[in-house]
């Protein structure tokens, strides 16, 4: 039963990620022009137009490309950047370790920051803390992440003198140096990051501190710590799992900006640079590397609610 | 019938005008998104340069100096001048792509909803395609196919928040159409459109004016991210995102160029979120009053 749940969000997807595939694909074939036009722009002739098409396999059936493509996503080729002619998949590689470090570093420091400070707040709902919490979490959501880069810019690079406010990363950097190099991002996408997390966490905890069962134990005068740690946690579980996967998959958009903000050499500058010289096969080889572990993060969520709820364990 | 009909739709109305106080910070707010809504409808008039004249061959003057209230920017344009036009353009393309986005989710969302049956199926499942992607991933992919002018960005940030939209409206719809009144309703032999207008819409509206609050923060957050990125308004338009962008070089020399257009997104969606937020906190009061007794 549970195994067969399990299979079937990961088939279900599977199927996310190849209709995903479909549409970044196919996306582009609804404009008039076509990937020669994009590179030749105003200076094509009817015979280099030729040439490229012929030479980019562009004369094809546009389900064949598709297929093509696909293929080569599956196999890790994803051919060349128009721009350079330097292999996509190599330029993607060399970059992914910084943006995996930005991400991972974030996640460590602002996952457990988040879930202690969101079940804090839940256990002294209208207290203090809780309208701190609450006030301040709200202040940071609306907040750009562009504004929060200024300020600690502002504050760490410009007044205090601590850090570079740009990141540069050598081709083999000390500890240090990346140290001194990921601070400001990291502590940008933190604050991005640790806000949302934590106003989730507390509405997840919250909710389930109204169900019938913890106004039974509210009833029986049992103590608030335990009424938490005991009897709300362990079912509210399962959404807290939930609210760790949307807000890491946000990182996502954190990390787009992020990276232009200081010009940190990770795959999201990289597809930003492909948006703006319209490199569509660096575009679409990166959305979907994003995509896919935006899926992914949302099929361990599932999975992991899955096994740890016996509710879901037997739906009706 | 005439009178139940009547007591129906005038018991919410009443309803909804008895808002408790907003308090202090309520009434902050409204009064910075009611200062925003005037310098954006009376720019021209108000704004003493228009937005790409260059004033001053000093980059980033300083507060007050050359006679410029809020300084210059990188350019030595006057900032005060495109902060003002800036807010025209940021919340005009926002509120559009909000309104093509409500438009777009509510009318498909609530046909979904009464539908039913495989309309709803497919409509449902090609918005979950979409909801799948990243939010700005997908705006970047849109952008890299249609472009950076003005109807290409309110299209596609209006696109993308219709997905939200529709799941919202489906939902409520579909909320609705199980109640005892949408039954009797059918029995009475009403059209679908007839439920949808004087049974579905009233019930929805609520909950929708508050989510219309939250996209609308939500659209001026990714045109800015947009803009700030580069691909989004493009120069010399002056567009709050961009202008954060283009002056990021003054950060060294401490300018209020930098800081000013993005303060400005901030005051507007933090002021939004609040009043949003304030709204959803009474109907949860209950439930902490409860906890802290």
């Amino acid at each position: 039963m549970i195994t067969s749940l399990i299979v079937r969000r990961i088939l279900l997807g599977i199927v996310t990620i190849w209709v995903m595939s479909g549409l970044v694909f196919f996306g582009i074939e609804i404009l008039p022009g076509d990937v020669a036009d994009a590179i030749l722009g105003q200076g094509a002739t009817e015979e280099t137009l030729h040439a490229i098409r012929t030479e980019l396999g562009l004369y094809r059936p546009a389900w064949v490309r598709y297929l093509d493509w696909l293929g080569g996503l599956l196999q890790g080729d994803v051919g060349e950047a128009l721009g350079t002619g330097r292999s996509i998949v190599e330029m993607m590689a060399i970059r992914l370790p910084t943006t995996l470090t930005l991400g991972g570093l974030t996640a460590a420091i602002a996952v457990p920051l988040a879930l202690s400070l969101g079940l804090l707040a839940a256990m002294y709902p209208g207290s203090f803390f809780d309208r701190t919490i609450t006030f301040g979490t709200l202040i940071v959501i609306s907040g750009p992440e562009f504004l929060i880069a200024t300020l600690l810019v502002m504050l760490f690079a410009i007044e205090l003198r601590w850090v570079p406010a740009v990141s540069y990363l050598s081709q083999d950097p000390t500890f240090q140096q990346l140290a001194r190099a990921m601070f400001l991002p990291v502590m940008t996408l933190v604050f991005a990051v640790l806000a949302p997390m934590t106003r989730m966490t507390r509405s997840a905890v919250l909710n389930v501190m109204t169900s019938p069962a913890i106004e039974m134990a509210i009833l029986k005068g049992v103590p608030r710590m335990r009424i938490v740690l005991w009897h709300a946690l362990p079912n509210a579980f399962a959404p807290i799992v939930n609210v760790v996967a949307i807000n890491l998959a946000y990182l996502i958009t954190g990390v787009v900006v992020v990276e232009v903000i200081f010009s940190f050499p990770g795959v999201a500058k990289l597809m930003v640079d492909g948006v703006q010289s319209r490199d569509i096969p660096v575009v679409q080889a990166c959305a979907m590397m994003f995509c896919a572990i935006y899926v992914g993060f949302y099929i361990l969520a599932d999975v992991i609610s899955i096994v740890s709820n016996p509710r879901l364990r037997h739906p009706k | 019938m005439n009178q139940a009909a009547d007591t129906a739709t005038a018991a919410p109305a009443k309803r909804r005008f008895q808002f408790p106080p907003l308090g202090v910070y309520g009434y902050v707010c409204v009064l910075i998104l009611v200062f925003w809504i005037v310098v954006a409808l009376f720019a021209p008039y108000i704004a003493p340069y228009t937005e790409s004249e260059i004033v001053t061959g000093t980059s980033f003057a300083p507060i007050g100096a050359e006679g410029l209230l809020l300084g210059s920017d990188y350019l030595g344009r006057d900032l005060a001048s495109r902060l003002v036009h800036g807010a025209r353009t940021t919340l005009t393309l926002a509120l559009i792509a909000t309104i093509l986005a409500f438009l777009l989710g509510v009318i498909t969302g609530f046909i979904a909803g009464i539908a039913g049956g495989w309309t709803d199926s497919v409509i449902s499942r090609i918005v979950d395609a979409f909801i799948s992607f990243p939010t700005i991933m997908l705006a970047l992919l849109i952008v890299s196919i249609f472009g950076t002018s003005l109807p290409a960005l309110i299209c596609a940030i209006g696109f993308i928040e219709a997905t939200r939209v529709f799941r919202i409206s489906r939902a409520l719809a579909v909320n609705t159409m199980t109640q005892d009144f949408v039954e009797v309703a059918r029995a009475r032999g009403e059209s679908l459109w007839w439920i949808l207008w004087n049974e579905v819409l009233p019930n929805a509206f609520v909950p929708l004016s508050t989510d219309f609050g939250l996209r609308y923060t939500f659209s001026i957050l990714l045109l800015s991210a947009l803009s700030f990125l580069g691909l989004g308004v493009q120069p010399p338009e002056a567009d709050w995102g961009s202008m954060v962008k283009d002056n990021m070089t003054g950060i060294f020399v401490g300018a209020a160029a930098v800081l000013l257009p993005a303060l400005s997104i901030f005051s507007v969606t933090l002021s939004i979120n609040f009043l949003v937020d304030w709204n959803l906190a009474r109907a949860q009061k209950d439930i902490s009053d409860e906890l802290v007794k």
